[in-house]
């Protein structure tokens, strides 16, 4: 008798070697989202952004229809897209730098005119593919190639909580964040990216999953330690939890 | 029957739009292109289409950039300050082989300059305008009718050469009334978009992209880009001429320009001065070889009009190579070409 597979590459991932660094949660958090599209089916329904950051050829490892999008405007093009096709999923995965810096203004109207669209939102607290430049979610005092001397309130500003900013926005039905820190973490990161996914092609509108993610490289930490460093530091500034829920609030749990 | 309205160069842009197909429209307003947006927001929901007001012409044009790669005819209109923010945009969208069609109802500018009528957005027009080696097509109209026509035509274009194309209008042509024939049995061509973004269904996944870190994949994507433009070149010059046949001098002048111009060419004959005007229609591909033409024949110099510090002018002297004397007068910050200024200096100009 052939032995049941149990645990296999999804379909909807190429068959192709990750170019992360060792460790990085970028290659986790991509092969959640795979699994998700082929647990719903939606392999050839689905459309992505790939950003600009360290997840730009995500073409080269998701099987589904793609397009980049310029620095910070993932939103706008799935925006564009949705609209042509609004009974396709379209997913929008961006970075910290690409989404709450030079994208924020593309992000904040996106969410607020409720695009009927799932954004994963990966916060690793820098620019991860230039080298690891300061960024909007950067916490005080963390030491980046811009910001050598920690990063300092005065002048350089706080960390932004984005699942909370965007949660205040009438429009977003579900705003959460997470972390592929842990394994609890990965598994209720996948239940959310399905339930944002969910919830989208029921018709329901924006939602929004920040994760927590590593970059041990450019942090100068080994991935264990970096994971250990999110969850012992980072969830104190970035709080793991579901800001908003309209599926809640409407009492379908 | 031909329906005939009286309808500002704008609304004949817009109705174009909707002639042509175009049911996705993402604009920002600006001055003095709002009746666009406007009309838009009124039209395309009846036209079971999709108006969206964006955030800014950053977000409008990346929109545009959306719905072309889902496959979408799709329209934004602006006019200069709003057209150099979008130049990223437009910069990404050809070098993935996007079609769309970009409107850019020029002012006075540099910066926010004002809302009279303009020329100076010429280099950014033709010479690529974001960054990298791209063009657009650029068409320029010289009447609310062309507004209408050459919209109609530039989607066309697009979805031939899979690029944007651009329409260079200005502030008076934008803002004018004329009669407009809204030629409603003209049908678009539909042709199929196999690269699109529509979800893999049996097929393999299609990807827009205009980013390749391997050694060469970035030049032959400029190769093809390249290649697309001989063609271009080729095919899709287009430019009136008035009176050049037997003209000793030759005006060179496009969009309002043009209009102004054609009058001074009838008064110069009235003083029997032979003078006739050559109007490039398509600002890229720029009519080189017509130009190059009439200066190795009967013409003696070229006089070009233009609102701006003498953009045009500068391909116009490419093309004549050094052959006749060229002449000049450019209007600054939104005022328009003067009769009375250009048409005594005819008088001074040898043209024995
Ligand atoms: C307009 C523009 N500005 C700057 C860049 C350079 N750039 C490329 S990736 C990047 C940062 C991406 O960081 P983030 O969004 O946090 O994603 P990560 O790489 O960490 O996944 C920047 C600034 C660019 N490509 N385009």
């Amino acid at each position: 008798m052939a032995p049941e597979v149990i645990f296999k590459k999804p379909d909807s991932l190429r068959e192709k070697i990750f170019p992360y660094c060792p460790g990085c949660g970028h290659g986790v958090i991509q092969r959640l989202m795979c699994e998700v599209i082929d647990e719903l089916g939606i392999r050839e329904n689905t459309i992505a952004i790939a950003p600009v950051g360290c997840a730009v050829c995500g073409y080269d490892y998701w099987d589904v229809d793609v397009s980049e999008a310029a620095h910070g405007r993932a939103p706008a093009v799935a925006t564009g897209i949705k609209r042509v096709h609004p009974d396709k999923t379209v997913i929008v995965y961006q970075g910290d730098g690409d989404l709450a810096s030079i994208g924020m203004a593309e992000t904040i109207h996106a969410a607020n005119r409720g695009e009927n669209f799932t954004v994963i939102f990966v916060n690793n607290t820098n620019y991860g593919m230039t080298g690891g430049q300061m960024a909007p979610t950067t916490l005080l005092n963390q030491v980046t190639t811009t910001s050598p001397c920690g990063r300092s309130a005065h002048g350089d500003g706080f960390p932004i909580r984005m699942a909370e900013l965007i949660a205040t926005l009438p429009a977003c039905q579900f705003s959460a964040r997470t972390t592929v820190a842990d394994v609890n973490g990965i598994l209720k990161t996948k239940k959310y990216i399905k339930k944002g996914i969910k919830l989208q092609n029921e018709g329901g509108g924006y939602s929004f999953i920040e994760i927590l993610s590593n970059c041990g490289t450019n942090w100068a930490m080994p991935a264990v330690k970096a994971n250990e460093y999110i969850v012992e530091n980072i969830v104190k500034v970035f709080p793991l939890g579901i800001y908003k829920d309209t599926t809640q609030e409407k009492g379908e749990a | 029957m031909a329906n005939k309205q009286l309808i500002k160069g704008n609304i004949a842009l817009a109705e174009g739009a909707l002639q042509a197909g175009c049911r996705y429209y993402f604009g920002y307003p600006i001055t003095p292109q709002n009746e666009i947006c406007e009309f838009m927001a009124l039209k395309m929901p009846q036209s079971d289409g999709v108006f969206v007001q964006a955030e800014s012409e950053v977000a409008a044009i990346n929109m545009v950039m959306g719905a072309a790669a889902a496959g979408a005819r799709v329209m934004t209109t602006t006019s200069s300050p709003g057209f150099s923010l979008m130049q990223e945009g437009v910069s990404y969208i050809a070098a993935a082989h996007l079609p769309c069609v970009l409107a850019n109802v020029q002012r006075g500018g540099p910066g926010l300059g004002n809302i009279a009528p303009g020329q100076a957005d010429y280099f950014q027009a033709v010479k690529g305008g974001g960054h990298g080696d791209y063009h657009l097509i650029v068409l320029a109209p010289a009447s609310p009718q062309e507004m209408f026509d050459f919209t109609f035509l530039a989607f066309d274009l697009a979805d031939k050469y899979r690029t944007p194309v651009l329409i260079l209008s200005d502030g008076i042509v934008g803002q004018m009334a004329e009669n407009v024939e809204i030629k409603d049995s003209l049908k678009p061509e539909t042709i199929s978009k196999p690269w699109a973004l529509t979800g893999a269904r049996g097929r393999e996944a299609n990807v827009i992209r205009s980013l390749w870190l391997n050694e060469t994949g970035v030049e032959e994507n400029n190769f093809r880009l390249q290649d697309k433009y001989k063609i271009i070149i080729e095919k899709e010059v287009r430019f009136e001429e008035y009176m050049t046949d037997d003209a000793d001098i030759v005006f060179i002048a496009y969009g309002l320009s043009s209009r102004i111009t054609r009058g001074i060419v009838d008064k110069a004959r009235k003083q029997n001065i032979r003078a006739g005007m050559l109007r490039p229609i398509t600002l890229y591909p720029f009519p080189y070889d017509k130009i190059k033409d009439l200066v190795s024949r009967q013409c003696k110099a070229l006089f070009v009009v233009e609102m701006s510090a003498g953009q045009m002018l500068e391909d116009v002297k490419l093309a004549n190579e050094g052959r006749a004397p060229v002449y000049f007068d450019g209007t600054l910050g939104g005022r328009m070409p003067s009769e009375e200024k250009i048409l005594p200096q005819l008088k001074t100009i040898k043209l024995s």
